[in-house]
């Protein structure tokens, strides 16, 4: 690990909270340790890695509950410890021992919900994917605009537009591709409207996106309840896309049918995660975008043109977004619902910050709340004694934790939120 | 000099015309017109009329008038005077009195977040607020015997203290790791509403008495309830007034004290207040608990307004109103006044339209576009070829002028 730190790189408290980490992994192993190692119950967990129909299939995997728990609780407070002794030598515990350590306490938790039941692991990570795709593709496009210096709050309404239109463009049209098409323009024109609002007329950019998800909700509910709640045969039938097994690699045992057994919009998000990526840090056209973000003054005097990089990287973000939508509708369960972004557009806001406005990280970071979504269907199922709230809040509590004693004070594009005004 | 004079009245005039009140009257006339347009478009009589538009115009022309005529008018039925039952006052005035019941929590929520925004925060989490100080509220109003008036006064207390203790805990987790406070309440919003699920679900905490799997509180005691203001007849009660005394304490807090002075000195600039001397990360946290104090008002509006039991969607989505109303009302205390009852009407009026047939979710529209009007100056300006707003102004122009042949 780099111990250089060029000054002003880390603010003054990254340095002073870097103690946090360990404190944390403290408190998380002793709930493994306790609640789901000595309190635990005997009964036994099985773990089923692959469906029995799929060609190379795992044996399941059969062991007590509270084992699990005892067994990675000590792990666990192995990797606190390791942890503590690295902040006490004055150096930064890496990513990789934070993310371990997560996974295994999520495995912890899973065993202790499961307890005399089943863990379909196959189900939970495919579902879990499916279920991000939407919070991922919307966490995309509010890196696309935060990272050229557009605070875009809309996200939320970006999502909802897309899932209408491609659920009723596509079932008018009896075509899912139009209703895909559909979603991703509508999204744009709205991204078009923040955009020109933020750069041209100036208004501060939270306000026009928290306006705009006023606007998209009260339309789209206002259409639903009106139009589609009569005439949901023609306007709100669409079906989905099929699901597509890529041959050879869906055939990888765990892997392989939850990443390659899915519907065009997931392999979309696939491709879109790794491209923002490449665009972003690898070609000029993302150098230039981030210098908008960064210092749109420093760059307008090279000659980057500051408006239209940016009205066009939000207004490209808004077709993701739309995608993002779609993915909610034709790309899952067909019809559109009442506000049926539920707050993900939130939730993508979140994991944009969460991911440090880093493609991959926000990803990841959408695959969570993807994973806590399934948790609580799941949860419910195999157990349901237990205080489903409670295991709702999972997901609201750990981002509540990143945020406040990972993440920091993270640090935003310097230009996001300032508009820039040629002088 | 004739000229002069004139001169100067034109100013005027222009200034006026480019005020932000003249501004705020065209976009609200401008949101309704967007509504009217989704009426006529979603009306099936028009509808039909349209497909024999060329041979017979004035039939669309009519059933669109007749749309947004029936619209509109239950909507002022709803909200302000029912003509219909002119017959009965108690009828006839009801209307009015649910405007002003439906506005009360709009008003203090709306306070709350216009608070923020005068700091430079974005309070986007009043709903999770609001809803802890609902789950104090409960806890002090069913769980808690107290002798009448004391019990109502520490019920109120607790709801504005427990959305005030989760508003400073966002200022702290700011002030302390720089955690940004959209993201801390958004994560709140979510951790509040499956608190409160869960206290009303758990028959050891708040479930209702012999209540069955739905989660659900008792109704607040009689003693801790909200006393009707109008007498039996009316719904309308205390929180009303409770809001009132919100919207003064708001312009006190804001115009008149030094702490007030503080927080919009860091919302106009941190870095200027920093340097003159300003603890700028202890402000905001001051300034997070009081905006959520404010919707803690909303909050004891919900909580012990009711005369049943409370289901876990209390919140009612004030906490997002409360956002609207603020951008509507400019963030001052009477601008929220107003954009409250505003919105507060379109709540009460919402009944009779779903009555006629008409979803009342075209409000929501009409209350994104009036939002979408004000937050955009340049384009209302633009559509009703309205001047720029002048940077001098007359009065300081004639303190100039009299000021200089003062020299002179």
């Amino acid at each position: 690990m780099k111990t250089e730190v060029t000054p002003g790189m880390f603010s003054q408290a990254e340095i002073a909270v870097s103690k946090k980490t360990p404190i944390v992994m403290a408190g998380f192993t002793a709930i493994v340790l306790v609640f789901f190692g000595i309190l635990g119950t005997g009964d036994v967990v099985v773990w089923q890695f692959t469906k029995p129909d799929d060609t190379f299939a795992l044996p399941d995997f059969t062991v007590a509950s509270n084992t699990i728990g005892l067994i990675i609780g000590v792990v666990l407070a192995a990797i606190t410890a390791y942890a503590f002794v690295l902040v006490s030598q004055k150096k930064h515990p890496a990513l990789w021992l934070s993310l371990v350590f997560g996974l295994l306490a999520v495995i912890a938790l899973l065993s202790w919900l499961a307890a005399g039941n089943k863990v379909q692991f196959a189900f939970i990570l495919s579902n879990a994917i499916v279920l991000a795709i939407p919070i991922a593709l919307g966490a995309m496009a509010g890196i696309m605009s935060e990272r050229v210096g557009v605070v875009n709050i809309a996200i939320e309404g970006q999502l909802l537009t897309g899932a209408f239109l491609a659920a009723v463009v596509g079932s008018l049209t009896d075509n899912l591709w139009v209703g895909l098409l559909a979603a991703m323009v509508g999204a744009a024109l709205l991204s078009m409207v923040l955009a020109t609002f933020s750069i041209k007329f100036l208004v501060d950019q939270i306000i026009v996106g928290v306006v705009l998800n006023v606007l998209v909700l009260g339309v789209t509910n206002f259409l639903y309840s009106q139009w589609l709640a009569n005439d949901g045969k023609n306007a709100n039938f669409p079906g989905t896309f099929p699901i597509i097994e890529i041959p050879v690699l869906s055939e990888i045992p765990i892997l392989g049918p939850a990443l390659f057994e899915n519907r065009i919009t997931t392999y979309l998000a696939f491709l879109i995660i790794p491209a923002l990526w490449f665009f972003l840090f690898k070609t000029k056209l993302g150098l230039r975008a981030r210098a908008v973000g960064e210092h749109p003054l420093a760059a307008d005097t090279v000659g980057i043109n500051v408006a239209r990089t940016r009205f066009w990287w939000v207004t490209i973000g808004g077709m993701v977004a739309g995608l993002g939508g779609a993915a909610l509708t034709i790309g899952s369960v067909g019809a559109f619902g009442r506000d049926m972004s539920g707050g993900q557009g939130f939730i993508a806001l979140a994991v944009v910050i969460l991911g440090r406005w880093h493609p991959f990280s926000a990803g990841a970071a959408a695959l969570l709340f993807g994973f806590a979504i399934i948790l609580r269907i799941w949860a419910n199922q195999v157990s349901p004694g237990i205080p489903t709230d409670f295991i709702t809040m999972v997901p609201y509590v750990v981002t509540l934790i990143a945020v406040v004693g990972f993440v920091g004070r993270v640090r935003a594009p310097a230009a996001d939120g300032q508009p820039y005004i040629k002088g | 000099m004739s000229t002069e004079t004139e001169n100067r009245f034109q100013t005027a005039l222009k200034e006026i015309f480019s005020t932000s009140a003249t501004r705020t009257v065209l976009s609200v006339f401008l949101g309704f017109v967007v509504g009217a347009i989704f009426m006529v478009f979603s009306n099936e009589d028009v509808l039909k009329a349209a497909q024999y538009f060329t041979a017979r115009p004035m039939d669309t022309i009519a059933a669109s008038w007749s749309a947004i005529a029936d619209g509109y008018s239950a909507l002022f039925r709803g909200a302000i005077y029912n003509y219909e039952r002119a017959d009965d006052p108690v009828a006839a005035f009801r209307p009015i009195t649910e405007t002003l019941r439906f506005a009360a929590p709009l008003i203090a929520a709306g306070l709350g977040i216009a608070l923020g925004f005068r700091v430079g925060l974005f309070n986007i989490g009043g709903n999770g607020q609001l809803m802890f100080g609902v789950l104090w509220a409960t806890w002090i109003s069913t769980r808690v015997e107290l002798p009448f008036g004391i019990h109502l006064v520490v019920a109120i207390l607790m709801a504005i203290l427990g959305a005030a203790l989760l508003g400073a805990l966002v200022g702290f987790l700011k002030a302390r790791t720089g955690a940004h406070e959209v993201i801390v309440t958004i994560m709140l919003n979510y951790i509040a509403a499956n608190l409160l699920t869960y206290f009303f679900r758990e028959e050891s905490l708040l479930r209702e008495t012999g209540g069955g799997g739905t989660p659900k509180s008792d109704a607040p005691a009689i003693t801790a309830q909200l006393p009707k203001l109008l007498g039996e007849d009316y719904t309308l009660h205390l929180g009303f007034a409770l809001a009132i005394i919100a919207v003064v304490v708001y312009w006190w807090l804001m115009e008149r004290s030094t702490i007030g002075y503080r927080f919009r000195m860091v919302g106009h600039n941190p870095h200027a207040a920093r340097t003159a001397g300003i603890n700028v990360e202890r402000t905001y946290m001051y300034a997070m608990a009081a905006s959520a104090a404010f919707v803690g008002i909303a909050a004891a509006n919900q909580a012990l307004g009711a005369t049943s039991g409370l289901s876990p969607s209390v919140d009612a989505g004030i906490g997002f109103d409360g956002i609207t109303v603020a951008l509507l009302g400019g963030s001052t205390a009477p601008g929220v006044l107003m954009a409250g009852l505003l919105f507060g009407a379109f709540k009460a009026g919402s009944a009779p339209m779903q009555v006629m047939g008409l979803s009342p979710e075209v409000l929501g529209i009409v209350q994104g576009s009036i939002v979408l009007f004000i937050a955009a100056p340049p384009l209302v300006r633009a559509i009703f070829r309205l001047p720029k707003p002048q940077k001098t102004t007359v009065l300081k122009d004639l303190v100039k002028r009299s000021s200089k042949g003062e020299e002179k």
